[in-house]
């Protein structure tokens, strides 16, 4: 069990402010051991994951994470002051791993897709709103959604939660749950995450928006059961 | 006042967009006030809130030490390759 104030977004390990990510590549250039293992140890898990999206074996995505770590030490010397590294690791492992995709034919590489994949209609049934005909209030919820507030499934999360929020980001269209899972899991920074894919901040936000709406959609179903 | 954000239909559609403050103050401040009316979107978007804070609230994955040892000796060998600066 995990309680809500374990969210790891607020956790100030995962956003390192811009002077020390200054001291942090200096530390990186003069070989500091114990600099390059705290970073290892902050993000090798999630690069784990994202490699694990792409290529067909865990060892695969462990080679697509070290290469990664590689190009990073051997690119020090020509590192540019306006990537962070938490950005550039991330890139060059999309990179990487969509390159090893590519090659097992394994996925559609995400810069093939256009849009958020055809998937453009209302984030919420239309059926739970009055008609847009209706007399009085028009386009208004038909009845108010329940409140999560109190709800103990979700203030101390039931692993049946965590389950079902899992599975409902695994049947997320590619590009939404690749900008969910690094918002909401990882805790990256829109900006960060724009910078990450390549995406505009409008276009980010709608993958988060469709991403996010379909798994409150699953949570929703699993406390008041389908509608 | 016309424009989006006043049926809650639109307004569950703005929701993601007011939560990064990326609305126009226009409609950031119809959604507001629709809001401050509207018990069925405010509860929409404290449920989006909550979907966002429960993807982030699993327990971090741990590093596998043969993983970050692999890690460590790739550090050493670029270390000791690296010619020492003159």
């Amino acid at each position: 069990m995990t309680s809500m104030s374990g969210i790891r977004a607020d956790e100030p390990a995962r956003a390192l402010p811009a002077a020390s990510e200054q001291a942090l590549v200096a530390a990186l250039r003069r070989g500091d051991e114990a600099a390059f293992a705290r970073l290892v140890e902050l993000h090798t898990p999630s690069m784990l994951r994202l490699a694990g999206r792409y290529v067909r074996s865990r060892s695969v995505a462990e080679d697509v994470v070290q290469e990664t770590w590689v190009a990073l030490l051997e690119g020090l010397d020509r590192f540019e002051e306006r990537a962070t590294v938490k950005t550039w690791l991330f890139r060059v492992l999309l990179n990487i791993a969509r390159t090893r995709a590519v090659r097992e034919r394994r996925v559609v590489p995400m810069s093939a897709l256009d849009g958020d994949g055809g998937d453009d209609g209302p984030t919420v049934d239309p059926a739970r709103f009055l008609p847009p005909d209706a007399a009085g209030w028009p386009r208004h919820w038909a009845s108010t959604p329940y409140d999560w507030r109190d709800r103990p499934e979700l203030v101390a999360l039931s692993r049946e939660m965590l389950e079902t929020v899992r599975r409902a980001l695994e049947g997320l269209p590619e590009r939404q749950r690749t900008v969910v899972e690094l918002r909401d899991v990882d805790g990256l920074s829109a900006e960060e995450v724009c910078a990450v894919l390549g995406l505009s901040g409008a276009n980010q936000r709608v993958l988060l928006h469709r991403g996010r709406a379909r798994i409150r959609q699953a949570i929703e179903d699993v406390l008041d059961g389908p509608r | 006042m016309t424009g989006p954000g006043q049926d809650c239909q639109d307004v569950v559609e703005l929701v993601t967009d007011y939560l990064e403050d990326a609305l126009d103050p226009d409609t950031r401040s119809r959604v507001r006030g629709h809001l401050a009316e509207c018990d069925g979107c405010e509860v929409y978007v404290d449920q989006m809130r909550r979907t966002a804070a429960v993807l982030g609230a699993g327990d971090p994955l741990p590093l596998e030490p043969p993983m970050r040892d692999r890690l460590l000796t790739a550090f050493r060998d670029w270390a000791a390759d690296r010619t020492p600066p003159s």
